[in-house]
Order: structure tokens, then C-alpha cells, then sequence
């Protein structure tokens, strides 16, 4: 029979320590004798209410301990008296120090994530292992180009005769208009098949998954179902698909993670519903070179992606007709597919795992230079502790005491630092989410990210500390006080090359950032060949649209806000497709090219403003012109024709005239040559409106009659039009997202390495106090003393820029290699870098010198 | 000596421990104090007032033998000091000469 745990478990909290063992013993005896007495259930009872009858302050009050607390906790506080006190005392080094490491810490912090972000991109994928994408190296030219579409019936194939594929999922992405009563967005989806949902872990959180069987139905992220339905339930609501089809919402998911290559997939529709809508996708059941689909597949465990690569390779080859561009399949992991993405000639080749490793490595850097000038700061005033450390010597400390005192210090200051650096990165994660197009958080509760955190801080304090705290306590307290001690006259050479080094880097960021930009710049500034300036566009996604092209145009022309219009198959902006059987005279016979195909109509070129090189624009005075081709110049020098104009060109078995030639339109990447492309009428494939706004209205005036006219002629659609200038300046969004955060980091980088500077020129100066007294007491003037105390670090700087250029030419000179159109290096940038860094350090160190030189001798000799 | 040193339970507590020597600590006494007045008696109270008497200096105190009952705990074992002894002396003269002073006609109205 033993008493209630939970009320000993009370006392022994309660009751003083010396007083446990007679009250607790006491209590035991009392409840063994009340059981005998009393019997279980009453001696239980009563014991609470014994225990309670302690619950007074006579108990509690703990005993103070009849022996001293142990010295180190003594010890440690005076060591942080004093480490405040120095901190205190010398403010401007305190700020420097702390706010400089805080700096580096908060960048290489922020870049750790960002790192994260991208390495963790599609991990929240439970298959993440097996999943892969089916990609097709193709050959036209002499290099073999990579493309992630392929044909229907490979899907078949796949699953019927390689065991190692578990499921296979056809796919394709639309932008497609969505109307629910008065609500109708533009929204961007892909047509799956059933086991797609499976295969990706689309989480449910409403209906099922099985409306993917059904071809009336359709899955709604949840963000999308809120826009539509707002709070109302939209499991078995009716949405309209492009104004033609009524859909059941089947189901909602929850929405792939900003992190996700589906972040913007808004719906998921059953691929039967596409193939019975999309009339190429019925066309092309089993049709194996019609290449225009996605395919996902997810494998068996324990399957190899190259060795099913290796399999399925020669799928095409193997069967009848083997097409001309000798198709490879093969299968890109999904934990490739956000930064191994790019591919030269069938090989990979990486891809956003470049930044990955430039930013880590700036990141790196900065910091690294964060903790040199945190180690220069603090081995520099060190020298100036040596009597503390003879006082502290003399009066008993032993060597084990100074060395546990100088690491404490150097510990707390890097702690500091580490907390003010999560406050910066705190306040600037906002911005830095807006400029690197991320949604990145603080990993508040990642155990990694504190270890990580705690570990660099406790690892900075170490090696900061490790010169004072090894090298300082060695001394001989007598020398010290006696005033013989002398810093050796090396001890600043280490000092000396990790300010050296600082700087390489910092110019070496600098010219880097210089060149980016002026690479964004020059592709910029190339001459794309149309007028973007008013050109509008907007894409023809429900039938009210299709056919009327003569009765909208007049419509438009009619208000006046319009000065031209004319429709294609694509945007100005990108380039839809290209073709490959179009034969000429003289054709080399193993030039089978890929041309890019563009179908327009007579208006296109005065719309998009292009400029003809020879030759006439399509005219409706020619009905021939039905038959007639436009070439692009890159076109005309591939075919090898000297008078383009009359030359005939076979596309398939029909005949085009070409009658006449353009300067070449930069349609897709700006840092890419043009692709050699032609130009055809063709009313029917029209898929987007090209709007050229009158300039002497202002553009919302415009845009608000052309969005009457459309209201007028399509009620249901929304109205939504791109500028052509923001969709080509979007092109520019990766080089101008780099070229930003390169700018910002190289800043702070030199930031951090002028406070660094600062901080040791104000050293040396006052270090020298009495030797520039004495030399201007024999006549030095102001100017010899700032040049005393400026070469030193003229000096370094002008090595570190003889280190740093090369260094940087061999970097940017191997990243300009990646674009085909780039600017040059030249050798003023190289010397505006420099010279910008030495007019900096001019300016950091003739702040300190001249103030040094300055003082009226009689006050800094007077002392002693 | 001033006599408001010992409260009214310290005063039973003090006798107690004077009756229960050499075997006096604070479960024994309460025990006996619950058998004489027949009302519940708590250790925990007893125990404190045995602090505060031996502050007082009226006991002194030594910790005695462990037995199973309690867990393997010592007891606390309290002696009355001198003083105590004093103390009690005087407090029971006061009492017996107040006691001697009723008349005899007033005690017998109260039995």
C-alpha cells in the first residue's frame, strides 16, 4: 500500500530540500498507520490534507547552501562586466564588429534560404523518387535540340510493353476562360488522365479525385474554387469552359506549393474531355510525329531512370517511316526538373543550379568576409588588453581563466550578432521575397536552420577569439606591466591578407555586377524588328471570336482608339511552332532545317510595325497572295538565295511564292540569334488578336472602347489583354532578378569590407599617435602623414585588383558564353571597378589619416 | 522571559515532546495530541511548531534511526532543552497559581 504518488511528487517540489526526507518520512509513517487504522480509501484522503498542512512558508523556504557557490559562475560574471564594459568603451569598433558580422550573417542567411527554396522546389511530392517527365532529343541542324512534348500513342506503348513504368499520365497545358454565373477568369490548368492525381498527390480536400473518369467533370484548386464560389460549397456546382461546355466541379484540391513546377496549374480536367473538345488532339490519337503532348510517368520502385531511359530511347526509330529528325525519348527526373532543365546537343547541361551555386558561393564569400573583419577588429584591439591580462595574471588568474574568459567574449559577441542578423533578415525578407519572386519564410522551426545558425555563430566566436584567448594569455605578466611588450613585427601581416582578400572579392563582385548589367542592357537595346510601343494582345479562347475577323476589325477601326488590327497563331512574343518539311532550289541534300511557321493575316505587318528588307507585304489586291511567302532574313541566308523575291519554296507538296523579306523579329529569347522563320496567310489559324492602340489617345481611353467592342461581340469572356512591351520585358526577368540580387549582395560586400577597413585605419591611427606627434614635432607636413598612413592600404588594394581581374574575366567571360547575342568585356570596366574601389578606400582611410594628422602634437605627446 | 514566546499548540507540542522523550518526533506526537483531545491533528502543524520551538531553543533536535514504514527516511527526534523545561515549569506554576485562587463555590457551578 504506498501513499498517492502525485501528492509526493507535489511535496518534493514543494517542501525545502533539506527538509524532504524527515517530512516525507513522516507522512509515510502516519499514512502506514492510518491504514491499519482506518483502512485504504480514508488514509488516502487524509493524506492530502496532511500534505496540504505543509503548503506554509516555514517548509518551503529553501536552505541556503552552507558552501560558497561555485567561483566560475563568479568568474563569468565579471567576465561579462568587462566585456561590456569594452564594449561600452570603444562604441565605434562595438558597432562595427557587431553590426559587420550581423550584416554578413543576415546574407548568407538570406541566400540559405533562398538555396532551400530551390533545392527543396517539387519535394513535397510523395513519389518525388520516381516520378519523371518523357523529354525527345530531335536533330535538325547539326545539334541535337531537346523538347518535352511527344505523341500520344507513346503513352500507350509504354504502358502495354515496359513493365517498369507503375502509371503513365498523358498531359497538356490551357489557358482556358472559366464562367461561373457573372465570374469568369482566365485561368491556366492541364487536361490529366485519371492516375495523374495519384502519380503527383494532389491532396483532396473536397469531392474525389474520380471526376478525372468523368469527361463533364473538373477538379478546382482551392484557390481557384474560392474566386469562383467565393465561400459556398462548390462540390457539384456547373462552370463553363470556354463558353461552351458545361462542367460539374467534382472535386477541390489543394493548391500545389509556390514551390511546385504546377504552382499555377489553377484546374485539372480529364484528358478524354480534351480529346473530345480539342480537334488536334483527336487528330492525333495515334499519330506518332504529332508532337505536341506532355507525358508524366512515375516507375516501379527500384527501376533505374537511365536504364528505362536506355530502353525506350529507340522507341520511334524502331518502327515504320522513322522520321527525318530521328527522335531519342528519354525520361528528366523530377528532382531535375526545376534546376538541371537545360539541354545542348543531348546532353545535360544544368541550368538554374548555376545560381544555386554563384549565389552560395557569394553568400559564402560575404560572409567570410563578415568574420575576417570580425577577427581583424578583434585580434587589432587585443594588443591593447595586454595589461588587463597582466593585472588579471598578477593578481592570480591562472592561463585556462584568461583563455575561458577572451572565447566568452568573443562568443557573446556572436551571439549578438546572430540575433540582430535574424531582425535584419526578418525586415528584409519581404523585399527580398519581392525581388527574387520567391514566398520564402523563416524556417522558425527547422531544427537544421538553428543548428546551422548557432553552429556558424559559436564557430566565429571561436576563431575570433582564438587570437586573444591562445595567444594573449601567454603572456609574461611582468614584461606586460613593465611595458616591454611589442607586438611582433609581423603580427599584422596575416591581418594585412584577409583585408587583401576582402577586397578581391569585392571587386571581383563588383565588375561582375557591372557586366550583368550591361549585358541586360545590350540585349536590351537590340533591334527586335517590330513596334512594340501600343501593340496589344489578346488571345482568342471562345468561339464568339473565331470567324469575324472582317466585322471586328471594322469595329474596331470604327472607334478610333484602334489604329490597326490583325490576328495570328501567336503572340508577337513567342514563337508557336516550327516545321521541318520545307524543301527549296538548291537545298544542300542533308539540310533538313527546323523554320519556324507564323500564320497571319494581310494586316499582321502593319499591325506589329516589321520592316521589309526587299520586296512587298501581303496586299488584298493580289488573290495570289494566298499562295505567297514572307521570309525573315536569317531564312533567306539559310536557304542561300541572292534575289529572294520570285523564288519559289515547297512547304509539304504546295508551292509558295516568297514575295518578300523582313528584318528578323526577335520573337523569342533576346539573348538567342533569330530563328530562321516565314510567314504565310491564314485566317483560320488565328488563336490571337493583335491590337496596334491609335497613339493620340491615351491608352486607358483606348483600351476602354476596344473592351467595348469586345464586351459587344463576346459578353462572356473577360476582357484580358497583354501589353507586348511587359510581355517582352518579362523575357528579361531572370538576367534583371540576377542582376539585382548580384548588385545588392556586391553592395554589401563592400559595405562590409569599407566597415572592416574603417574600423583598422582608425586602429593604425591611433596606434601611431605618438609617432606622427614626434614626426610632425621634426616637421612632417599634414600631406606626408596621410601619405604615411594611406599607402599601406593603397598598396593592398592595388594588389587585390591585380588578383581580382583576372578572376573575374575568366567567370564572366565563361557565364557570356551562355548567350549567343552578348556584350563585351571591356577594359574600362574593369578599370572603373578598380578605380571605384580605390577612391572608396581613399575616402575610408584620408577620414581617419587626416584626422591622425591633424592633432596638435602637444596633446598626443603630452601623456607619459 | 517574556511569556507570549510560547503559543497556546507550541505548549502542548512542548509537553508532548517532554511525555514522549527518548521516542519524540512529530508523527508520535501528533498521534498522541489526536488521542488526548480527540480532534485531527496534522503533522505538518506539529512539525512547524517543532521548528519554531526549537528556534525558540525550547528543543533540540537530532535525526534518529530509518524504518520501512517510512520509505528508508529518517525521523526528526526532539528532547525538550533545559530552557523548554524552564519555560514549562513556569508556565504551569503560573497556571496552578490561578488555579489555586478560584473558589470552590465557582467550581462547582461548572461541573
Amino acid at each position: 500500500m504506498k501513499p498517492p504518488r502525485w501528492a509526493d511528487t507535489f511535496l518534493s517540489w514543494l517542501v525545502a530540500p533539506h527538509l524532504r526526507e524527515e517530512v516525507l518520512g513522516d507522512l509515510h509513517e502516519r499514512f502506514h498507520l492510518r491504514v491499519q487504522r482506518l483502512g485504504a480509501a480514508k488514509a488516502r484522503q487524509r493524506y492530502w490534507r496532511e500534505v496540504l498542512a505543509y503548503v506554509r512558508p516555514a517548509f518551503m523556504k529553501r536552505h541556503p547552501s552552507e558552501y560558497p557557490q561555485p567561483t566560475h559562475t563568479d568568474m563569468i560574471s565579471n567576465y561579462l562586466k568587462i566585456a561590456f564594459r569594452n564594449l561600452v568603451k570603444n562604441r565605434v569598433y562595438s558597432f562595427i564588429n557587431i553590426f559587420g558580422l550581423a550584416t554578413g550573417m543576415a546574407v548568407a542567411m538570406l541566400i540559405g534560404l533562398w538555396i532551400y527554396d530551390e533545392v527543396s522546389f517539387d519535394k513535397h511530392h510523395k513519389n518525388y523518387d520516381r516520378i519523371a517527365q518523357l523529354w525527345q532529343f530531335v536533330t535538325f541542324g547539326p545539334e541535337k535540340s531537346s523538347y518535352n512534348v511527344l505523341p500520344i500513342p507513346l503513352a500507350g506503348e509504354l504502358r502495354s510493353k515496359y513493365p517498369d513504368f507503375e502509371s503513365v499520365s498523358l498531359a497538356v497545358s490551357r489557358e482556358v476562360v472559366l464562367t461561373s454565373g457573372d465570374r469568369k477568369f482566365t485561368k491556366t490548368g492541364k487536361y490529366v488522365e485519371p492516375v495523374f492525381s495519384r502519380m503527383m498527390s494532389v491532396n483532396m480536400l473536397a469531392g474525389t479525385d474520380a471526376g478525372l473518369n468523368d469527361i463533364n467533370s473538373i477538379l478546382l484548386s482551392r484557390s481557384a474554387a474560392t474566386t469562383f464560389f467565393g465561400s459556398a460549397n462548390p462540390i457539384n456546382q456547373l462552370i463553363k469552359l470556354n463558353n461552351k461546355r458545361n462542367l460539374r466541379v467534382a472535386g477541390v484540391y489543394q493548391d500545389f506549393p509556390p514551390n511546385s513546377t504546377f504552382s499555377d496549374i489553377a484546374f485539372l480536367a480529364p484528358w478524354k474531355l480534351f480529346v473530345a473538345i480539342d480537334a488536334g488532339g483527336k487528330d492525333s490519337q495515334d499519330k506518332w510525329d504529332n508532337n505536341d503532348y506532355q507525358l508524366f510517368a512515375q516507375l516501379k520502385p527500384g527501376a533505374d531512370f537511365d536504364q528505362v531511359s536506355a530502353k525506350i530511347r529507340d522507341i520511334r526509330m524502331k518502327r515504320d517511316n522513322p522520321p527525318a529528325y530521328k527522335p531519342e525519348f528519354f525520361l528528366h527526373p523530377m528532382h531535375k526538373w526545376h534546376l538541371y532543365s537545360d539541354f545542348k546537343d543531348g546532353v545535360n547541361t544544368g541550368g538554374l543550379i548555376v545560381f544555386v551555386w554563384l549565389f552560395g558561393i557569394i553568400g559564402g564569400f560575404v560572409l567570410l568576409m563578415a568574420c575576417i573583419n570580425f577577427m581583424n577588429l578583434s585580434t587589432a584591439r587585443s594588443e591593447k588588453r595586454a595589461k588587463e591580462v597582466g593585472i588579471r595574471k598578477a593578481v592570480g588568474s591562472v592561463r585556462s581563466q584568461l583563455i575561458f574568459q577572451f572565447f566568452s567574449e568573443s562568443l557573446l559577441l556572436a551571439l549578438v550578432a546572430f540575433t540582430l542578423s535574424l531582425v535584419f533578415v526578418g525586415f528584409a525578407l519581404p523585399f527580398f521575397n519581392q525581388m527574387a519572386d520567391k514566398k520564402m519564410t523563416i524556417l522558425w522551426s527547422n531544427p537544421g536552420f538553428w543548428l546551422v545558425g548557432l553552429g556558424f555563430s559559436l564557430l566565429t566566436g571561436l576563431i575570433a577569439g582564438s587570437y586573444p584567448a591562445l595567444y594573449l594569455s601567454s603572456f609574461q605578466p611582468v614584461k606586460v606591466l613593465k611595458g616591454a611588450f611589442r607586438a611582433g613585427r609581423f603580427a599584422s601581416v596575416p591581418r594585412k591578407v584577409l583585408v587583401g582578400f576582402q577586397f578581391t572579392v569585392s571587386v571581383t563582385l563588383i565588375i561582375g555586377t557591372i557586366i550583368v548589367f550591361r549585358q541586360i542592357e545590350y540585349a536590351k537595346d537590340r533591334p527586335v524588328g517590330y513596334n512594340r510601343s501600343g501593340l496589344i494582345e489578346i488571345s482568342i479562347s471562345t468561339p464568339e471570336l473565331y470567324g469575324r475577323y472582317e466585322s471586328l476589325r471594322n469595329d474596331l477601326l470604327g472607334t478610333g482608339a484602334v489604329a490597326e488590327m490583325a490576328e495570328s497563331n501567336a503572340s508577337v512574343t513567342a514563337q508557336a511552332g516550327g516545321v521541318a518539311n520545307i524543301t527549296w532550289r538548291g537545298q544542300a541534300a542533308d539540310l533538313k532545317p527546323l523554320l519556324m511557321s507564323n500564320r497571319i493575316t494581310h494586316d499582321y505587318g502593319k499591325t506589329v510595325g516589321w520592316r521589309l528588307a526587299t520586296g512587298r507585304d501581303f496586299s488584298r489586291q493580289f488573290s495570289t497572295d494566298s499562295t505567297a511567302v514572307i521570309l525573315n532574313e536569317t531564312a533567306v541566308k539559310l536557304m542561300g538565295f541572292k534575289n529572294p523575291v520570285g523564288e519559289i519554296i515547297s512547304w509539304g507538296n504546295e508551292k509558295y511564292n516568297v514575295i518578300g523579306v523582313i528584318r528578323d523579329m526577335v520573337k523569342e529569347s533576346p539573348f538567342k540569334p533569330v530563328s530562321p522563320s516565314f510567314f504565310v496567310l491564314n485566317y483560320k489559324a488565328a488563336n490571337v488578336i493583335h491590337i496596334k492602340l491609335a497613339p493620340q489617345l491615351s491608352a486607358s481611353e483606348a483600351l476602354a472602347k476596344v473592351e467595348q467592342v469586345f464586351r459587344s461581340y463576346n459578353p462572356a469572356a473577360p476582357f484580358d489583354y497583354k501589353f507586348v512591351d511587359e510581355t517582352y520585358g518579362r523575357k528579361f526577368g531572370h538576367e534583371e532578378r540576377i542582376g539585382k540580387l548580384a548588385g545588392v549582395f556586391a553592395g554589401l560586400a563592400i559595405l562590409i569590407s569599407c566597415l572592416g577597413l574603417f574600423g583598422l585605419a582608425s586602429f593604425m591611427a591611433e596606434q601611431r599617435t605618438k609617432e606622427i606627434g614626434i614626426r610632425k614635432v621634426l616637421g612632417a607636413s599634414v600631406f606626408t602623414v596621410w601619405q604615411l598612413l594611406s599607402k599601406e592600404f593603397v598598396m593592398l588594394v592595388g594588389i587585390a585588383f591585380c588578383l581580382a581581374a583576372p578572376i573575374a574575366h575568366y567567370v564572366l567571360s565563361d557565364w557570356l558564353q551562355n548567350y549567343e547575342y552578348r556584350t563585351e568585356l571591356s577594359w574600362w570596366i574593369f578599370a572603373l571597378a578598380g578605380a571605384g574601389v580605390l577612391a572608396v578606400t581613399l575616402l575610408m582611410v584620408s577620414f581617419q589619416s587626416i584626422k591622425a594628422a591633424l592633432v596638435n602634437p602637444i596633446t598626443s605627446l603630452r601623456s607619459e | 522571559m517574556r511569556r507570549s514566546d510560547l503559543g497556546e499548540f507550541e505548549e502542548v507540542v512542548l509537553l508532548a515532546v517532554a511525555v514522549l522523550v527518548p521516542k519524540a518526533y512529530s508523527v508520535m506526537i501528533a498521534e498522541e495530541l489526536e488521542r488526548e483531545t480527540g480532534q485531527t491533528v496534522s503533522t505538518g502543524a506539529v512539525h512547524a511548531a517543532l521548528q519554531r520551538l526549537e528556534q525558540k531553543g525550547y528543543v533540540t533536535s537530532v535525526m534518529g534511526e530509518a524504518t520501512a514504514e517510512r520509505g528508508g527516511r529518517r525521523k526528526r527526534l526532539f528532547t525538550v532543552s533545559a530552557l523548554g523545561g524552564r519555560v514549562l515549569t513556569e508556565v504551569r506554576s503560573v497556571r496552578n497559581r490561578l488555579w489555586e485562587r478560584i473558589v470552590p463555590p465557582t467550581l462547582l457551578e461548572w461541573s
